[in-house]
């Protein structure tokens, strides 16, 4: 319960407080329930003045009476009237989780804080700690402790403060950990602050809204187990409480079933506030306050039959517009593409990180992250309009004739399974070939991109091998069922200078061997000059230049391909010679 | 691997040597007015002193502590002080009724939460707006109100299904299901809540990972990419919550067994709780410890199984 997750949310600057207490307030979720909590406590506060009657007032011939006649909701089992109980029945629950919530904050927040900045040993410690209350069912050492602490439930709520901190702790070590690194901490450390001054002022600031949260639900917890313990008899018998209304209404539930009604409506309608009170601002933290939903989407054009591309043309790219939903409407990160790659061909896709490549290669695969959404454009793939294809038609195409291989290897393994079961699935799916043969082709293909051992890598889980093998993984994946088109994304962009150049022959080897087109997104000339026959430079959504790579060397056309191509000389990175062949394979 | 969970084995014995300590010098440390509730109000002082005697109470604390831990390395809690037969016997008698029943209760939850959980991460629409409601509402009713309303509506007022009472399932296996049905209901609504919003999100992120869309670019089919691989990378996120939920429901069942008179842990525990049978608290408290370090010991096995990388280290 106390595990809702709330550590990955970003933190508004102190400078918005105000604008952030406002918008969780209208937003109607959070409105409706701190207006429901505001009644429900100010009802508790003013209870004297709310209760007509004294609630332990007996009138022994209204036991278990229905409603009416100065009762309002009716008498209880003892003839008490059951309207004025559960008003002041509010005062001891509020006051209970007052004191749980206080004592779990106070101890949860400040181990968090020492632990999450001082790290080592202590954190060691605080969290074997955290871990063992946490192994603790909660109630049963509450009840076990029931004589030890006497009657009042007070007590009890105390103790439980102290079996609900490690919610606190985790919380605030984690957001600690998270932002004790950040520049402005090490930059307040510099300049001499002491510790216990950078945990006060910057640190507690971050995690401030995140405990507001977890407040919340502590106290809806509390209200819960208290309310509890009531029921079961603990606590102090001559105070009017919801858990002991319960017990009352339960021994006589059939005589007068409806009285169960009110003390549990009273708790859940509280704890209901205090959740979505919870739940309202960590929305407000998470999205902006803004509700991001799709807009609408109109059907592509159904435009005139496309004039037909030459023979020898496998993909064909034309005006293709790639959006995601934003607050007001599509965000366009692809905005009229132009490309077409021949068979056999190499082209390299070159632009700055955002400049919409790499969503441009998603888009052909029919794979752009949830929400992207192809606007307008056609991408024709041997002839085939994948745009007007259905789901299941781009999907027969995937893996068997335009392959994938990913920008960073390590992330792109599914770490828990072997990575022969990795190679082994999609052959079976896409090839419909035996389990026994798609094995002897794995195998085959490990050889086949210079792993040593290939057995042994089979055998592996993806966290055993190096990234410059996990690479080689992925291609021999990619061109395990000799695909027509290969979408390499910034192929050696996470690799060690050494093992990029070896990738990049393998890769220029395999294009060879099984006369692929192979479509090179990569930020780097010196890749573009080693690989690729030809190149598109896109700018913020565009191509602004498409040409021969020794074409385009000799003569940019464009202001902003002379840019790149000034910026990488200046850097000295160009490497337009080729490597010699390394046979030992230190990847 | 046999590391990891020697570690886990040794830290969960210090856990149980730590938690028995504190517990028994709370609750042995506070026997002043134990003997006078046994005996009740009519008791001469020196009934009081010959009870206090005879249980041992009136030897300093670290010597009734002594006595307490070389007994029960044996297996030997004591005598109850206010039943006729021994700790020991007692729990063997209700533990197995409140592991079932929350084992009952934590396997219906698992399947619900998982269920709902996927469809809410996959589908989003409707799902995740039954997750929002299940969730709000699971968490605000306390499981024991619950429990009443059920006992009104099916019991008190439809009649179909026991209001109370516990059938064991040698004597009948319909019966014990019969008179389950409501419990577990009452139990998994609050564990339904938190754990399908921890699958969704799993599920979720294990959708997001950059290997999620290689496997689909090599042509791996939805189902095995969701059933195959997202589930088991989702795995130990929702193995965590089980564990959490696993503790979280022996506490609930304290108060469920009291509104179904059902004979298990809780309802000893309230009882020993009121009247402060000290021998039969320590025996439950010590028991559920055991109990929890064990699930959290197989919890992390299947952990180990759906994590490669933890069967390293």
């Amino acid at each position: 319960m106390s595990d809702i997750n709330t550590a990955q949310a970003p933190i508004p600057a102190a400078t918005q407080r105000r604008h952030f207490v406002r918008s969780v307030l209208t937003n109607p979720t959070g409105l409706v329930a701190s207006l429901a909590l505001l009644v429900v406590v100010a009802s508790a506060i003013f209870a004297p003045l709310l209760a007509p009657n004294d609630p332990s007032a007996v009138q022994i011939f209204k036991v278990n009476a229905v409603a009416g006649d100065g009762y309002l909701l009716g008498g209880d089992g003892s003839g008490r009237d059951i309207w004025s109980r559960l008003v002041h029945g509010g005062r001891n629950t509020f006051l209970g989780a007052l004191i749980t919530v206080v004592i779990a904050a106070s101890i949860g927040v400040t181990a968090g804080l020492f632990a999450g900045f001082y790290g080592r040993k202590l954190d060691l410690v605080a969290r074997w700690i955290s871990d063992g209350i946490m192994a603790l069912p909660a109630l049963i050492v509450l009840l076990a402790f029931y004589q030890a602490l006497g009657a009042s439930i007070y007590l009890s709520m105390a103790v439980f403060g102290v079996m609900l901190s490690p919610g606190f702790f985790r919380l605030t070590r984690n957001l600690v950990n998270g932002v004790k690194h950040e520049l402005y901490i090490d930059a307040a450390r510099v300049s001499g602050l002491s510790d216990l001054r950078i945990i006060t002022r910057h640190i507690l600031l971050s995690v401030r809204a995140p405990v507001v949260i977890q407040t919340s639900i502590v106290a809806g917890i509390a209200i819960v187990v208290q309310s509890g313990l009531e029921f079961l008899g603990l606590g102090d018998p001559s105070t009017p409480t919801w858990g002991g209304m319960l017990q009352d209404a339960f021994s006589n539930i059939y005589v007068s079933p409806q009285a169960i009604l009110w003390p549990g409506l009273a708790i859940t309608a509280t704890v209901a506030s205090l959740v979505l009170l919870a739940n309202a601002i960590r929305d407000r933290m998470q999205q902006g306050g803004v509700q991001v939903r799709a807009p609408k989407v109109l059907p592509l054009a159904a435009s005139e039959p496309l004039p037909q591309a030459a023979p020898d043309v496998l993909l064909d790219v034309r005006d293709l517009v790639v959006a995601y939903p934003a607050n007001d409407g599509w965000r366009e990160v692809v905005k009229g593409v132009n490309l077409s790659l021949r068979r056999g061909e190499v082209l390299g896709l070159v632009g700055e990180s955002g400049s919409g490549k790499s969503q441009t290669a998603f888009a052909i695969l029919g794979l752009l992250s949830p929400g992207g959404r192809v606007l307008s454009g056609s991408i024709l793939f041997d002839g085939i309009d994948l745009g007007k294809s259905s789901q299941h038609e781009v999907r027969a195409l995937r893996g068997k004739r335009i392959a994938y291989v990913p920008q960073e290897p390590m992330a792109n393994l599914d770490p828990a399974f072997r990575i022969g079961f990795q190679l082994v699935e999609p052959m079976m799916t896409v090839l419909g070939i035996s389990r026994a043969e798609a094995t002897r082709r794995a195998l085959r293909l490990l050889a086949r991109v210079k792993l040593p051992d290939p057995e042994r890598v089979f055998r592996a889980y993806p966290h055993e091998i190096s990234g410059g093998m996990a690479q080689r993984v992925l291609i021999a994946g990619a061109v395990a069922c000799s695909p027509d088109l290969l979408i390499a994304d910034e192929p050696t962009t996470a690799l060690d200078v050494t093992v990029q150049a070896e990738v990049l022959d393998l890769l220029r080897d395999l294009q060879k061997e099984f006369d692929m087109a192979v479509m090179l997104v990569t930020h780097n000339f010196g890749v573009v000059a080693d690989s690729c026959d030809r190149v598109a430079v896109m700018k913020d959504g565009r191509v602004v230049e498409t040409n021969t790579v020794t074409e385009l060397f000799a003569a940019p056309a464009h202001d902003y391909t002379r840019m790149l191509l000034d910026s990488v000389l200046e850097d000295g990175q160009t490497r337009t010679y080729r490597p010699p062949m390394t046979e030992e394979m230190r990847a | 691997m046999i590391r990891y969970l020697l570690k886990r084995v040794v830290s969960g014995i210090a856990l149980l040597c730590l938690v028995s300590t504190v517990t028994f010098m709370m609750v042995f440390g506070a026997t002043g007015n134990v003997a006078r509730n046994i005996l009740g109000e009519n008791a001469t002082a020196d009934q009081v002193t010959a009870l206090n005697s005879r249980l041992g109470l009136d030897r300093p604390l670290m010597v009734q502590f002594g006595d307490w831990v070389s007994h029960a390395v044996r297996g030997d809690l004591g005598p109850s002080w206010t039943m006729s037969e021994s700790v020991a016997s007692a729990l063997a008698s209700r533990l197995p009724v409140t592991l079932s029943m929350v084992t009952i209760a934590v396997a219906m939850m698992a399947l619900l939460s998982a269920m709902l959980g996927i469809a809410a991460a996959v589908r989003g629409g409707w799902a995740d707006r039954v997750i929002q409601i299940v969730s709000v509402a699971g968490f605000a009713m306390p499981n024991f109100w619950l429990g009443l309303l059920l006992v009104l509506t099916f019991s008190v007022e439809l009649g179909w299904l026991p209001a109370t009472g516990y059938v064991s399932f040698s004597a009948s296996p319909s019966a014990w299901a019969a008179s389950l049905v409501l419990p577990v209901t009452s139990l998994v609504l609050s564990g339904i809540a938190s754990a399908s919003q921890q699958i969704r999100g799993a599920v979720i992120d294990a959708l997001k990972q950059d290997y999620v869309r290689t496997l689909r670019a090599r042509g791996v089919s939805p189902r095995s990419v969701l059933y195959r691989h997202a589930l088991r990378n989702a795995m130990p996120a929702a193995l965590t919550v089980l564990s959490v939920q696993f503790i979280a429901l022996l506490g609930g069942a304290a108060v469920i067994e009291r509104v179904f008179a059902i004979p298990g842990m809780g309802s000893l525990t309230v009882s020993a709780a009121l009247i402060g049978d000290v021998p039969v608290l320590m025996g439950v408290v010590v028991t559920l410890i055991i109990v929890v370090v064990l699930v959290n010991i197989l919890i992390d096995f299947l952990n180990a199984w759906a994590n490669p990388k933890v069967r390293m280290s």
